[in-house]
């Protein structure tokens, strides 16, 4: 068998296809047809060829690498598999595309399912190790170049290939239609606006101050989310709004290497940003849906100048601003007491900047903020990015690549660790159930809500 | 012998190295592509050539940057090895008075005692970068012979050129290997991953020019923390 049912080339872009791939349970089916899938060296060889070989980035990278080592312990899974040296960037970059570039593509199943696991399971795209190397050698983004290739030769994980698909389908990563999307926005406003008069959750509204993006699995699983962020708008006295269409801002997609279904999905926020016409946009606390719909996104949509269409903001960035204009004002005697840590997200972090931003939030609310070591822009992944929480066939890897940020928790003494990330938030709370440390995580909304002073005016009802 | 390794061979390495740099760089910037980059390097050129000069000097400078800080005793070897490799050959007296002769100029010289000191300690330095390559599990799993080459080009013009200078043995025998390695190192540079005499800049340049226009550096206000 050349192409499975399951696994093969095609893309997902019908439900019928995507059903038959969630009803295959943990993707039995799936990874036990990717044995028998054929490479198309051919359309290895010519992709390579258009986008390494006559290019100069990554071909520079694998050219002169000069076998130091120094990326060696910048890499957290280094570390946290007892510096085994098969997890060594380099050599991980060097024995998957640096070989696939060697042999001019002619590769076979085998290794492809070996650069599977490595580009999967070995990396989390965290860029880290970029920061490590002399030559500024980027494993982060060779590897999701790999993907890339990977992923069009039907070599990624079940959950990958179920995650571009929703993008493909739902414009979301998962599924969450227009109407699922619209309901939950009304549900959460009806929900709370007893407690928080006046409380709406607009949608399309033109010409707002703020356009507000989230990741779909807040209307899907954790809806207060987004009452929550309606009730720091309503604080706030934001004019805000959520586009009906265009709402979500994370990327699957990306993590698959699925470039095609990256650039269907931004172009969906990009539209809203267009037909609403608001002033900017803010994105939910969630690390790689910045990344893709602010960072790389504009790239992905053939955007000249790499700037989304209104300017954007993380979630982090905005709370900073309210707090720093006094337009969210802390209750001091609410501020946490306890010694907290805050996880520097790869992200909008090292990736975007935004450390400050962070710093100045501690700051505000918090008494005993401590950092973590190494922090800001050499903070180490939570262990679950690039989409490796959510790959079951790889949880044994994820789970032995928590340690180090377990171990970098532990030493900052603290109990309570800030994520405004949700992948950060999962690692973190994986992490937890696997070794028992008695942590607690949270987002920042409901700590802010719990410590913002209420104006007169908008004061809850009265309980009865 | 020696007329035609000073000569025309001279001539011809001299060429090869000088040309070969410029192609280099010449094509690494050819192929930079924005969009498969995903860095406008051309819309943002003021904040693009910031980053890159960042990215590049700051990485010049030992125990400048993160990595070179964390890397205590790599980074002395390292730094060792280099100043030794580019300071000694262009700043030797003995190099400086055979271009006065031949091209009627001369750069600042460097004692020969400088010169014994700078070439011994960057002869002692690859030593432990070799037996650092050997020990160590993580760079042995990435070394290869070709690794070894690169090293071995590099320095056999300077132990060639300690014999010379010191007369030890055949001085015009340890001469005129001198100036063959020497030349065989010119060449080398252009088609080996000795290029990344140049490739070093370009490289770091374009990591610069990513995190200063697309990663961050307008909105952390300062400088990626290299
Ligand atoms: S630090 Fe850079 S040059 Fe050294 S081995 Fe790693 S990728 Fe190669
Ligand atoms: S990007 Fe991160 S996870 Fe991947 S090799 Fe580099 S340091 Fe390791
Ligand atoms: S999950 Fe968080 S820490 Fe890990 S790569 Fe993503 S942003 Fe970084």
């Amino acid at each position: 068998m050349a192409q499975g049912k399951l696994c093969n080339r095609e893309k997902v872009n019908e439900l019928e296809f995507l059903q038959a791939l969630l009803n295959d349970k943990s993707g039995a089916q799936y990874y036990s047809e990717m044995n028998d899938l054929d490479v198309d060296t051919e359309l290895l060889w010519n992709t390579l060829q258009k986008t390494l070989v006559q290019k100069s980035r990554i071909k520079t990278w694998l050219e002169i690498c000069a076998h130091c080592g120094l990326c060696a312990d910048s890499c957290f899974l280094y570390l946290a598999n007892n510096k085994d040296p098969e997890q060594v960037p380099s050599y991980k970059i060097q024995s998957t595309l640096g070989e696939m570039v060697k042999r001019k593509g002619q590769v076979d199943n085998e290794f492809m399912q070996m650069c599977m696991k490595t580009a999967w399971a070995k990396c989390t795209c965290c860029n880290r190790c970029g920061t490590f190397c002399p030559f500024g050698i980027d494993m982060g983004i060779m590897f999701s170049y790999l993907r890339g290739l990977l992923s069009a030769q039907g070599f990624l994980p079940w959950e990958m290939k179920i995650g571009a698909g929703m993008h493909r389908i739902y414009r979301a990563q998962m599924d969450v239609s227009v109407e699922d999307w619209v309901d939950t926005c009304e549900w959460m406003a009806e929900e709370y606006e007893e407690e928080w008069p006046g409380l709406v959750i607009p949608v399309d509204k033109e010409n707002a101050d703020i356009m507000y993006t989230v990741n779909a699995r807040e209307p899907k699983h954790y809806p207060e989310d987004l009452a929550e962020a309606a009730i720091l708008f309503h604080l706030t006295g934001e004019n805000w709004t959520v586009p009906s269409e265009g709402w979500e801002e994370t990327s699957l997609a990306m993590f698959a290497g699925d470039w095609e279904a990256c650039k269907m999905q931004v172009e969906s926020v990009y539209d809203a940003m267009k037909r609403l016409k608001p002033k900017r946009m803010v994105v939910t606390e969630c690390g790689h849906a910045y990344r893709a719909t602010v960072v790389e996104g504009p790239y992905w949509a053939g955007y000249k100048d790499g700037k989304t269409p209104v300017p954007s903001f993380h979630y982090v960035e905005w709370v900073a601003e309210v707090l720093r204009t006094g337009k969210l004002k802390i209750d001091p005697a609410k501020k946490i007491k306890e010694p907290v840590t805050y996880q520097d997200s790869c992200n909008y972090i090292r990736n975007a900047g935004l450390a400050d931003c962070a710093r100045e939030i501690m700051s505000y609310i918090a008494e005993d903020f401590r950092e973590m070591e190494p922090n800001r822009e050499h903070n180490f992944c939570c262990g679950g990015g690039g989409g490796f929480n959510g790959i079951g066939r790889f949880r044994k890897e994820r789970n032995a690549g928590l340690k180090v940020k377990r171990d970098q928790i532990l030493a900052t003494g603290c109990k309570l660790v800030i994520s405004p990330c949700h992948n950060c938030w999962d690692a973190i709370r994986d992490l937890e159930e696997e070794f028992e440390i008695g942590i607690r995580w949270s987002f920042l909304k409901p700590l802010l809500i719990k410590m913002a002073i209420i104006p007169e005016h908008l004061q809850p009802k009265e309980e009865e | 012998m020696y007329e035609f390794v000073t000569g025309p061979l001279a001539w011809l390495s001299f060429t090869i190295f000088f040309a070969g740099v410029i192609v280099r760089a010449v094509q690494y910037i050819k192929g930079l592509d924005w969009q498969l980059d995903r860095v406008a390097y051309m819309e943002y050129k003021m904040q693009g050539f910031k980053g890159a000069m960042r990215s590049i000097f700051l990485w010049l400078v030992p125990y400048g940057t993160h990595s070179w800080r964390y890397y205590k005793f790599f980074t002395l070897l390292f730094f060792t090895f280099h100043i030794g490799l580019l300071v000694t050959p262009v700043f030797l007296q003995a190099h400086n008075i055979l271009l006065q002769e031949r091209f009627g100029f001369s750069l600042w010289s460097i004692s020969d005692a400088t010169a014994d000191f700078l070439t011994i300690a960057m002869l002692a330095a690859a030593l432990l970068i070799v037996l650092r390559r050997i020990a160590l599990p993580e760079v042995r799993i990435i070394t290869t012979r070709y690794d070894y080459l690169m090293l071995a080009i590099a320095v056999a013009p300077f132990i060639t050129g300690f014999f010379a200078m010191h007369h030890i043995g055949n001085y015009k025998f340890w001469l005129i290997l001198h100036i063959l390695s020497g030349e065989i190192m010119l060449v080398a540079i252009p088609f080996t991953k000795l290029s990344h005499f140049v490739l070093y800049f370009m490289s770091r340049a374009q990591l610069g020019m990513d995190f200063a226009i697309k990663r961050g550096d307008i909105k952390r206000g300062k400088g990626m923390a290299w």
